[in-house]
């Protein structure tokens, strides 16, 4: 009488439904949802000299940009808590920005060109990255220069802060922020990661 | 506690809810049933309790659509003249069904149903009652035949 639980396995398992068969259904899936403006958050992942980035947005733009080492499940699921559930792998939503991106890590973009969508900036943090956004390719600025730039000369700290939770690096530079005695500071996408970015724009600045 | 990107409810549970919808419908209209599901699934997700049976919860989405299909699909006129299928056009991979799963599909409906959405979808025998409209033992009987029909199969297969 072996046969019952050996069933009951079975019937659990569904190791031979194709894989192309759920990702066809997947796909469908993904179509009808942007149809009923139901895909409030679509990502991919994007190959890059700096390691995999993921790339989200929701109708509203690129809402998030995060390297391999923030943990991109982590990420998703932080998504899912602070702007919808309903995210979906939807890759060819991403094209624009995942072309700029790839433009940029070639050396042939210097601005980016897509809307964006701030809403997990709030206050402080949201005027930081606003002031961010204005700093030149191959630039850098410290971050006391930015704390004076925007009216709080005391605050180098929260400058600080608000370039580590910069939901969307890269594409707004807090890596062209550095330290006052000139080393690179910390990145939230790592130190070395940081050398990276600044090396490929002063070698490309125009 | 929250809720995980849907992404990995479409990746943990599509397979299986395949499988409810081939054995319920059949193969012919299962991809259009799971499609009426899921996208009703991601309509609703964001208001479903964080501790919830996930898959059970599709199950029962995907037991009404899969009513509401059958009930379109027995009151469409009958084609007259069917085409033949023209292979190619459905070079669809055809799910490789093996017989255990031939043998759920042919089931009588409360079996076949008490089956799915208990022992696949992991439903309670009073929940499984309510989808069949019975009760809570007749549902218990059902998968109990339902299994003891499904084994004769499976010892046959093995002969």
């Amino acid at each position: 009488m072996t046969s019952e639980p050996n069933i009951l396995n079975r019937l659990r398992h569904d190791g031979d439904v194709p894989i192309a068969a759920v990702e066809r259904l997947h796909e469908r899936l993904v179509e009808a949802a942007s149809r009923g403006d139901l895909l409030d958050v679509a990502y991919r992942v994007l190959d890059t000299p700096v390691g995999p980035l993921l790339l989200a947005a929701t109708p509203a733009g690129l809402v998030r940009v995060a390297f391999a080492n923030q943990g991109h499940d982590e990420v998703l699921d932080d998504l899912a808590r602070r702007v919808s559930p309903r995210v979906l792998h939807a890759p060819s939503r991403l094209d624009p920005a995942a072309g700029q991106l790839h433009e940029y890590f070639s050396g042939r973009r210097r601005r980016f060109d897509i809307p964006l969508d701030l809403q997990l900036a709030h206050g402080f943090r949201r005027l930081v990255l606003d002031c961010l956004a204005d700093l030149d390719y191959g630039s850098t600025a410290s971050y006391a220069a930015v704390a004076a730039a925007i009216g709080k000369p005391k605050a180098v700290r929260a400058v600080g802060t608000a370039c580590a939770t910069n939901p969307v690096p890269v594409v707004i530079p807090c890596h062209r922020i550095v330290r006052s005695d000139g080393g690179a500071g910390d990145y939230v996408g790592g130190a070395n990661t940081k050398r990276v970015l600044l090396a490929l724009e002063i070698g490309n600045r125009p | 506690m929250s809720l995980p990107p849907f992404e990995s409810v479409v990746v943990e549970h599509g397979p299986v809810v395949l499988r409810i919808c081939r054995a319920v419908v059949g193969p012919h209209d299962a991809d259009d049933v799971w499609s009426e599901t899921f996208i009703a699934a991601l309509a609703a997700y964001p208001r479903l309790a964080p501790d919830s049976n996930v898959r059970g919860w599709l199950a029962t989405i995907a037991h009404r659509k899969g009513i509401d299909w059958i009930r379109a699909r027995d009151r469409a006129p009958l084609p007259v003249d069917r085409l033949p299928e023209v292979p190619g056009r459905s070079a669809e991979p055809v799910i490789r069904d093996d017989s255990l799963w031939s043998a759920v599909a042919a089931l009588p409906t409360k079996q076949r149903g008490a089956v799915l959405y208990h022992y696949v979808a992991g439903l309670p025998y009073a929940e499984v009652g309510r989808l069949l409209d019975s009760s809570e033992a007749a549902a218990r009987r059902a998968a109990s035949d339902g299994v003891r029909a499904l084994r004769s199969t499976v010892t046959r297969e093995r002969s």
